[in-house]
């Protein structure tokens, strides 16, 4: 069974570099849909099953699956943008910035004592890969709504590294979190949206008015 | 009495949602208040046990925050009514019910004894906090919006994975993963090193960004520039307050641990250093007072983390700085407030001579700027005085000396924007808004001004027998 969760994990770290590369914004945005989908199937793949995890796995495919994508997908659809232009690393460079960290990622993983049942795993490395991936196209993108998807994507990082505690944490907790990060991007595709209204784009290098002079 | 703190606001909000009529609405939020500050009085006067299984409890820690949540929330909300009477022309429901959720949030945050429950309550105010940032509804406020919400998220986000990785040093230490603050202290000796080496650092990170430690603060001046008065109030009152909260949490597992504390220590006298250099430099020439008034809460927060970087007698006068950070911030913020409606700017080449124009909300800034500076007689100079004789009394100093410089610069840099505009000529032609100190506006910050005076010339026992409570939590001398 772990051997299949390995895969999945892989395949959540091939998506990122996916999300490096393409410019598509809605392409982008199932990327990420089907990313969640993945790391909601993972809680089933390496602990046992119980009505508990059955409900995260439930509740994680549809806040991560559907709910997310539908809300960022509908600040696309109102600001009527489909690309990213011109991002400020091209997408080349970042997607060969984008393999670096996740070698870097296996390095690092090989360093930090994990529980023994967990060292044959590919759970640490995935995380941080797909974390900084989240970093990356957080700080590389101009538009508004690459930069949450770059947060959702280090969400999902974090998300993959929480997966080995899964039994430990609390419902309630990891309904808050899950809660939390679904209002929060409501929240940001509401300011996405006033931004496109206020300057008939949601390019983030027009935010330059705030500065010290 | 505690699930009241966090269901009574929970139902103000309600209530303003249903409230239709804009100029009635604000009302909710003294009434609420009055009742959150009566709930706090009493919780505080016969603190509960801890509840079965040890989620929920007050401790010394927790009823300082929650004190000074309360303390600014109830002035501000007097306040509000007033502020929001000038500003009939915009819906206030979103305010109102805003501010109330992110009550109900701090209330959460300072009662609880569970990280993850901490994590979720601090992550809520973030979100809440964000569209009242916005009230102004115009380009920068909109930016300032983004920044906030997008780096102070980010920042958040970094405090899960720590928070991850604490629980995942209990698990290798002892196979059962807990973030029960009790049970963590309790174990600490056993956790694992590097875990809890990299969960302390990715947490200082986390809640330090939420906090605003330089250089992880570059949101603060832009979201407390264009908020309104009574939001950046809170925002460095009670914001500011939570993540401190966090960090102290923090800050005990690492004391527990005994290996882990002198690396947290180094770290937070570092970034403290860095706030305050940080705010020496641009608060000088600072042209809008509003960003000066960030860059002077960033130097405050670079206060509290040098002071918990001290460790020992320094940790009274952290506990004791916070309350009267709020206050005085309190203090600043609401009176800016009200100049900016009078001059319908906050910059300094327009706000000229506002002790003839507002002769109450005039002097009311300068006398704020008098406290929060670390002058006597306000209480902050009790606080900051403690923090610097604690460091000398420990022979460290040049960090004594180099604090003293910087609080010197701060001072003179702070100064040179406060007195022209506060003193000065009010310029030529002046244009009519309408706006007039009333007592609604005025009283508030008056308030948080006699606290401020009253806890300088003589802090009360109750207060000080609290602070030495919290302060032994911290490893402090009892």
């Amino acid at each position: 069974m772990n051997t299949f969760a390995d895969q999945l994990l892989v395949l959540v770290m091939l998506i990122n570099l996916v999300m490096l590369g393409t410019s598509r914004l809605l392409f982008s945005i199932r990327a990420v849909a089907v990313q969640g989908v993945i790391l909601g199937l993972l809680p089933g793949l390496v602990h046992p099953f119980s009505l508990h995890l059955a409900a995260i796995m439930t509740v994680v495919i549809i806040v991560k699956g559907i709910v997310i994508p539908y809300f960022i997908g509908d600040a696309v659809h109102k600001a009527r943008i489909r690309r990213e232009v011109e991002p400020f690393i091209g997408y080349v460079p970042t997607l060969v910035l984008g393999a670096v960290f996740t070698a870097l990622s296996f390095a690092f993983a090989e360093k930090l004592p994990l529980a023994p049942e967990h060292e044959e795993l590919l759970f640490v490395p995935a995380s941080m890969a797909t974390l900084l991936t989240g970093f990356l196209i957080l700080t590389t993108r101009r538009k508004a709504i690459s930069q949450v998807i770059g947060y959702l994507v280090m969400e999902n990082g974090i998300f993959v590294f929480g997966l080995l505690l899964t039994e430990a944490m609390p419902a309630m907790v990891e309904a808050g979190v899950l809660l939390d990060l679904l209002v929060g991007i409501f929240v940001m595709g509401i300011v996405i949206n006033h931004i496109s209204r206020e300057f008939s784009s949601i390019d983030t290098s027009r935010l330059r008015a705030l500065k010290e002079e | 009495m505690i699930a009241a703190l966090i269901l009574i606001p929970l139902f103000g909000a309600f209530v303003a949602f249903c409230i239709p009529d804009n100029r009635w609405r604000p009302v909710v939020l003294p009434v609420v208040a009055s009742i959150h500050l009566g709930i706090t009085a009493m919780l505080l006067l016969s603190p509960p046990p801890p509840s079965p299984g040890g989620w929920i409890w007050l401790d010394p820690l927790g009823r300082i925050v929650l004190l000074c949540v309360t303390l600014i929330f109830a002035l501000c909300a007097f306040y509000a009514v007033g502020y929001l009477d000038c500003r009939q022309e915009r819906s206030n429901r979103i305010l109102c019910m805003g501010v109330l959720a992110c009550l109900a949030a701090m209330g959460l945050v300072t009662v609880t004894q569970h990280l993850g429950l901490l994590w979720v309550a601090l992550e809520t105010t973030t979100v809440f906090m964000a569209p009242l940032i916005y009230f102004n509804r115009n380009a920068r406020s909109i930016e300032a919006t983004w920044k906030y919400l997008l780096i102070c998220s980010v920042g958040i986000g970094l405090a899960l994975l720590g928070l991850l990785f604490l629980a995942y040093s209990t698990y290798v230490a002892h196979r059962d993963a807990t973030l029960l603050l009790g049970a963590l202290i309790a174990t600490a000796r056993d956790l694992n090193p590097a875990w809890l080496h990299a969960a302390a650092i990715f947490m200082l990170v986390g809640y330090g960004t939420k906090m605003g430690l330089a250089p992880l603060h570059t949101w603060k001046p832009d979201a407390y520039g264009e908020a309104p008065g009574l939001v950046g109030a809170l925002l460095a009152g009670g914001l500011v307050s939570c993540a401190f909260l966090a960090i102290l949490r923090v800050y005990q597992v690492c004391l527990a641990s005994g290996f882990e504390i002198h690396f947290f220590r180094k770290a937070l006298l570092g970034l403290g250093f860095l706030s305050i250099a940080f705010a020496a430099v641009f608060m000088a020439k600072q042209a809008d007072f509003k960003r000066m008034l960030a860059y002077s809460s960033v130097e405050h927060v670079g206060i509290l983390a040098i002071a918990l970087g001290l460790g020992k007698g320094a940790l009274y006068g952290a506990l004791f700085h916070l309350l009267n950070n709020a206050l005085a911030k309190g203090v600043l913020f609401l009176s800016s407030g009200n100049i900016h409606r009078m001059y319908n700017s906050k910059t300094t080449d327009v706000v000229k001579g506002v002790l003839s124009r507002l002769p109450w909300s005039g002097g009311l800034f300068l006398a704020g700027f008098i406290a929060v500076t670390g002058s006597p007689p306000f209480s902050p100079f009790i606080s900051e005085y403690t923090i610097i004789s604690s460091a000398f009394i420990d022979g460290r100093y040049w960090i004594g000396g180099f604090f003293l410089l910087f609080l010197a610069l701060i001072f003179i840099g702070m100064a040179m924007t406060v007195l022209p505009m506060i003193m000065g000529a009010p310029p030529e032609e002046i244009e009519s808004t309408g706006y007039h100190d009333r007592l609604l506006t005025v009283g508030p910050p008056l308030v948080m001004l006699c606290v401020i005076f009253w806890l300088g010339i003589r802090p009360p026992a109750f207060l000080v027998a609290m602070l030495l409570d919290g302060a032994v939590l911290l490893g402090g001398m009892p």
